[in-house]
């Protein structure tokens, strides 16, 4: 297949990696928040962090990648659904950022650091201040409910490409050389 | 309640209370609440967490110029413990960690203070949480001013070593047995 059809390897890569991290995370999110008080409530907890952390950098490379490697050319599409596509990637990669930001300043401010995998201690942006973390909790689920509805739309939109209108979308992200 | 009734009960508060402070004429100081703070912290899964318990009381009996025959005890009101989080201090007062209903306070009685330095010194004592004693030295520093000393110090304890943490949380992975002590207390009359 002609490589201009295709997203870079390296993009593929982390487009993956980070939707089963992404996907992950907020089903880990989801569920523990409604856990009674337990160890496994709180190596749940740290694990999400850490999970989001994670994400954040992954991110931040991904879209440094993005910025450096254009990817392929648009499909033939109304030029509605092209906007909406872009709208859609653009509010996606917000969320990368915003949403791992939010959690990682929910925990300053409840005045747990976060120290990713348990070694490295992160800054605290924020002050510990409860108010406030309440605040970035509730923007952080927000948020975080807006990334799981865009995902479901990204999803739908590519699936209806790939199977309904039958222009190929998903080969340009499929792992493997086919 | 009615004003009337209020002064009564202060008056009656005041009745009550007013005879301990005489019974503690025999120690020379006063433990000064408002300047004092016992803190403590660790590390969850890597994760520094601080506390403090917010109701403690010190009996000393110390001159400096004497150190050798001074005496210390100190009591912690376990369950005034506070993580600043409602769900885990709940769970600080149960039965795995400080378990409050069998084990109201914790205590430190000294057995000997040695000079260490100007101003410094080592406090050799009794330290009982939760029914488990064990002997530590305590290195103090004394700070005088205005009539009132104050003793800052910190000691680093094992949390196994008083069952604080027991089941699934005796695993030190997930909370460290290292448990940083931190105390100011300061003392009028020394």
């Amino acid at each position: 297949m002609n490589t201009s059809t295709r997203y870079s390897t390296v993009a593929i890569l982390l487009h993956w990696l980070l939707a089963v991290a992404i996907v992950g995370s907020f089903a880990l999110g989801t569920y523990m928040a409604d856990l009674p008080f337990s160890m496994q409530r709180l190596k749940l907890y740290n694990w999400h962090k850490w999970a989001g952390i994670t994400i954040l950098a992954l991110s931040a490379l991904r879209l440094l990648w993005r910025l450096g490697h254009r990817p392929p050319a648009d499909l033939p599409m109304p030029a509605w659904q092209a906007r909406a596509a872009h709208a859609t990637h653009g509010l996606l990669y917000l969320l990368f950022f915003a949403i791992p930001l939010t959690g990682w300043a929910y925990s300053s401010a409840a005045g747990f650091p976060v120290v990713w995998f348990g070694v490295l201690p992160l800054p605290d942006f924020v002050p510990v201040d409860k108010p406030l973390s309440e605040t970035f909790k509730h923007l952080h689920e927000l948020l975080g409910d807006g990334l799981a509805l865009l995902v479901l739309a990204h999803v739908a939109a590519a699936l209806k490409h790939h199977f309904i209108d039958r222009d190929g979308l998903l080969d340009r992200m499929r792992l493997g050389r086919h | 309640m009615r004003p009337t009734l209020l002064l009564y009960a202060a008056l009656l508060s005041a009745a009550l209370l007013t005879p301990a402070a005489p019974a503690r004429a025999d120690a020379k100081t006063a433990l000064l609440a408002d300047k004092s703070e016992l803190v403590f912290g660790f590390k969850q899964m890597g994760v520094p967490v601080e506390g403090r318990f917010r109701k403690f009381e010190a009996q000393l009996d110390f001159d400096a110029k004497k150190p050798e025959t001074g005496k210390i005890a100190f009591t912690v009101d376990l369950g005034s413990v506070s993580l600043g989080d409602p769900s885990f201090d709940k769970e600080l007062a149960g039965t795995p960690w400080f378990d409050t209903r069998r084990n109201g306070k914790a205590s430190f009685v000294s057995s000997g203070i040695k000079p260490a330095g100007v101003g410094k010194f080592d406090v050799a004592g009794k330290l009982t949480i939760k029914g488990s004693s064990r002997d530590v030295v305590v290195p103090i520093t004394l700070a005088q001013a205005a009539g009132v000393g104050t003793a800052t110090g910190s000691v680093t304890i094992k949390r196994l070593d008083f069952k604080i943490g027991e089941g699934e949380w005796a695993d030190t992975s997930v909370v460290a047995n290292d448990v940083v002590v931190k105390f100011k207390l300061s003392f009028s009359g020394l």
